[in-house]
């Protein structure tokens, strides 16, 4: 475990109307730590990393990453974050090459045609350099997501559901990938996954979301048993579908 | 402020640019049609009766500047469009990206493209049709800044009206110098229009310009009422310009508590 917190949620929400979709949620990441965001669909696991990432307004709470206010700060702080989504693409008409470039520069990437020479052999994508990244299959584009979002050496990476759609071969290379990423540079880690053994394979926390709040938080391996369950897996469909069991 | 981070929206631009020719086809070509179209319209007027009135002078000046400011306007209006095509707000602004610097990418996008269509006008207009823009002579500095500046203006309001509405807000953006040509005084004095109408026109920084440029080819003077024409039509662009900047930024203040700007897309607005 990392000492240095790096992200600091307490007491956030978000309200569209009358609706909460996160309600009242507080937790931390520290460097080192991976953690993993669990719930079923529009339990509010997006809207929790898109509100980390600044791009959603809370209604209230607060968010402090590397002990600053994001609110205040979100230029600053984006330099050190990036973040992996299944549903945010790199533009399709660009090739691999340009999308790393354009998006070296808005991190400031210092040398960065030679950080580019290297993504693209770490990610094993020398071959689609010159190829639009609308022409790739999904997982080469997951390999390019990864590469972007580990071109500025981000200290808090925020990844929602970095392995959809792949075959367990890809999600296990990206996988390993990350979790040899966070182990050289003590990065922080937000990750969120439907894939239960993928989290158990990963996270050393994990919080369990339910229409927008944390029901339960705590060791993948042990949670299960400590709530009379299999795995990982039977205590998702337990939370999905009970959540009022787990309500304190 | 980062020019490196204002250069990476530019350079994104320029490389869709480069990489697929019928993007500047659909950027020039209604802009080469119209040179030619108006060229040969405003020669077929001169050669009825035994006018003294240069149609060309008149009407090609004015289709070229015009065109200028629907350039820049466009120049804007496209680069933002790319991105909302391509759904690349998220990954933009989670980024270090400045709002400010994204509109500042988007503006050097656009000086680049209103000046290579400029550059291709008035060559065209001098072989085919034997006119100089530049006999207007260095005025033609303030009437582009006038023009430039109001381009601009109208490029970030239509921007704002689709980052509130929707991709399908693109629809209000394309005619939208048609509609303000009748107000500006492009082709026709704006004595020519109906006393109400002409209080809108007078709201027009571009009516300052082309009522200027009609009064220099016709008494080959400048006067101290062009100066003030200038005045009032750079004064009027700047106001312009200020208000569609906070407007956008209210826009985006808003879409940043809707959610929209994680979720652009038209089944979304």
């Amino acid at each position: 475990m990392g000492n240095e917190t790096v992200l600091a949620i307490s007491g956030l929400t978000k309200k569209y109307g009358s609706i909460k979709a996160i309600d009242d949620i507080s937790f931390c990441v520290s460097s080192g730590n991976i953690i993993g965001l669990l719930g079923p669909n529009g339990a509010g696991k997006t809207t929790t990393i898109n509100m980390v990432l600044g791009i959603l307004e809370p209604t209230q709470g607060l968010i402090e990453i590397f002990g600053k206010n994001l609110r205040e700060h979100r230029s600053t702080i984006s330099k050190d974050i990036n973040f992996v989504a299944v549903y945010a693409h790199m533009p399709a008409n660009l090739t691999v090459r340009q999308n790393l470039y354009i998006f070296g520069l808005l991190y400031k990437v210092r040398n960065l045609k030679e950080r580019i020479t290297s993504l693209l052999h770490e990610f094993d994508l020398e071959g689609f350099a010159d190829t639009k990244a609308g022409l790739l299959s999904s997982g080469e584009s997951s390999r390019l997501n990864l590469a972007k979002a580990l071109m500025n050496h981000p200290r808090l990476l925020l990844l929602d559901e970095p392995t959809a759609s792949l075959d367990p071969s890809m999600s296990q290379l990206i996988r390993q990938r990350i979790k040899e990423y966070a182990e050289e540079t003590k990065a922080a880690i937000l990750w969120t996954s439907h894939n239960m053994q993928e989290i158990e394979d990963v996270c050393d926390h994990v919080l369990f979301l339910s229409h927008g709040r944390i029901l339960l938080s705590g060791n993948p391996k042990i949670l299960p048993s400590e709530h009379g369950k299999r795995d990982l897996e039977e205590l998702f469909i337990t939370v999905a579908r009970e959540p009022l069991s787990f309500e304190q | 402020m980062s020019y490196t981070r204002i250069y990476a929206i530019f350079l994104r631009q320029l490389f869709l640019l480069k990489s697929n020719p019928t993007r500047l086809s659909s950027i020039f070509l209604a802009l080469i049609v119209n040179i030619f179209q108006w060229g040969f319209i405003s020669k077929f007027l001169g050669s009825l009766g035994e006018s003294t009135f240069s149609f060309i002078t008149v009407i090609l000046g004015a289709i070229i500047l015009w065109e200028f400011l629907s350039r820049t306007q466009q120049g804007i209006m496209r680069g933002f469009l790319e991105d909302i095509w391509t759904q690349n707000f998220i990954n933009y602004f989670a980024s270090p990206l400045e709002i400010r610097e994204y509109l500042g990418g988007l503006v050097l996008t656009s000086i680049a493209i209103s000046m290579a269509g400029f550059g291709i006008m008035v060559p065209i207009a001098g072989l085919a049709f034997g006119y100089n823009i530049f006999r207007i002579g260095l005025l033609l500095l303030p009437f582009m800044f006038i023009l430039f500046v109001f381009g601009i203006a109208m490029g970030i309001f239509v921007s704002a009206l689709i980052f509130r509405l929707g991709p399908s807000g693109e629809w209000l953006g394309w005619p939208l110098p048609l509609v303000l040509s009748i107000f500006s005084g492009v082709y026709y004095p704006i004595s020519t229009l109906p006393a109400a109408l002409q209080v809108v026109a007078e709201l027009m920084p571009p009516c300052y310009v082309f009522e200027s440029i009609r009064s220099i080819l016709s008494t080959g003077t400048f006067s101290q009422d062009l100066l003030m024409n200038l005045l009032i039509g750079a004064g009027l662009s700047l106001i312009y310009l200020l208000v569609v900047y906070k407007f956008f930024i209210t826009i985006y203040r808003h879409n940043l508590k809707s959610g929209a700007i994680a979720r652009f897309n038209a089944e979304a607005l």
